[in-house]
């Protein structure tokens, strides 16, 4: 089956992530900006760190056979930085011009204070001035639920096009507020601390599968890449065909991503030749 | 050897998460009750044992400890 991680960050992974990915099915993988562990202080660090995702880790992918897009992003937890991250967004239009960029993420919050939230704004609003999409980081654990509807309030306030914007990391207290509100949603599975792929399974057969991303979680933290294959397996156990895990793993990224001509990976449709009759 | 404080923050996320997962397990539970239109005589003995096991692990620690009293219980 064909594999598609919408959500993976490359640059803290090994080349044998590449190479077990390809060898489970993953087709490509979209690699947001993010926390390095550290806050940054100089803006050339974060275009450095721009060039390796659109530049270099598309050729690292490729040697695997997967296709490696990328997005734009200062990380919410160094948007206390004002002055940092206003030099930043100025070089974003230079990134969107990219053969791989599909738009600005992960922009989001982090602890929803004033600085993240004019952050956050800032991105949407540049995003949207350039046709971009755009994926929203949420805060995980106690701060997840006042996180995200501050997320949804910014939102509410700016002119935007819900369908071209991806709100990640729900779980069963948020994602019934970010679909009512046109939104994308994606699942973050982690091996364990966060969403389950039990769990994601649970939120998919209880919304349905329009609107919603499964992303593996993969970055230098605790984290396990192989968790989106767990979840297509516990997916495919509870009796869900074949078709149907595609339209989750593989189509809803092409729908959602697709929005940006640059990814021009298409929805597949399983054919089943008619028998021969002898 | 850890502290007692050392011992809570070392695993809380794991137990945290461990329980979110108990939760979902009986929400699908009941999920399958409403999307099959089953009605079940009675609670199933596996999650009467849970509920039974949760019960333990509220109640103060007996000599032998939680573990103990879990693995015995489980045992009938």
């Amino acid at each position: 089956m064909q594999i598609i991680q919408p959500h993976y960050h490359a640059i803290a992974r090994t080349a044998q992530d590449y190479e077990r990915m390809a060898m489970s099915g993953v087709v490509a993988v979209a690699e947001p900006a993010f926390w390095a562990g550290f806050d940054r202080r100089y803006p050339e660090t974060f275009i450095d760190y721009f060039r390796q995702i659109s530049e270099f880790e598309p050729t690292r992918a490729a040697q695997y056979g997967i296709r490696h897009f990328c997005w734009v992003a200062v990380n919410p937890k160094e948007a206390e930085n004002v002055e940092l991250t206003n030099e930043v967004l100025k070089h974003f239009p230079e990134f969107f011009a990219k053969p791989t960029c599909l738009g600005v993420g992960e922009t989001g919050l982090h602890k929803a204070t004033k600085n993240e939230c004019d952050s956050l704004q800032a991105h949407v609003e540049l995003a949207m001035k350039h046709n971009q999409l755009v994926l929203i980081h949420t805060p995980h654990l106690a701060d997840k639920a006042h996180g995200t509807k501050k997320v949804l309030e910014v939102l509410a306030g700016l002119n935007v096009d819900p369908q071209r914007i991806w709100i990640d990391h729900v779980e069963e207290q948020t994602i019934g507020p970010c679909l009512d509100a046109g939104y994308w949603v994606g699942f973050t599975l982690y091996p364990i601390t966060k969403c389950s792929p039990r769990r994601a399974v649970d939120m998919i057969e209880k919304y349905g599968s329009e609107r919603l991303l499964v992303n593996s979680s993969a970055d230098w933290g605790p984290s396990d890449p192989f968790t989106l294959q767990q979840c297509i397996m516990e997916f495919r156990s509870r009796g869900h065909t074949v078709q149907e895990a595609i339209e989750v793993f593989h189509n809803n990224p092409c729908r959602f991503l697709g929005q940006n001509p640059k990814f021009d990976i298409q929805p597949i449709r399983i054919e089943v030749d008619a028998p021969v009759s002898v | 050897m850890l502290s007692p404080h050392q011992v809570v923050e070392k695993d809380y996320l794991e137990h945290r998460y461990m329980l979110l997962e108990i939760a979902a397990y009986l929400d699908r539970y009941d999920a399958a009750l409403q999307r099959t239109g089953e009605v079940p005589v009675g609670t199933p003995a596996k999650l009467k044992l849970l509920d039974q096991a949760l019960a333990v692990l509220r109640a103060p620690a007996s000599e032998k400890g939680r573990t103990y009293d879990l693995l015995e219980l489980f045992a009938k």
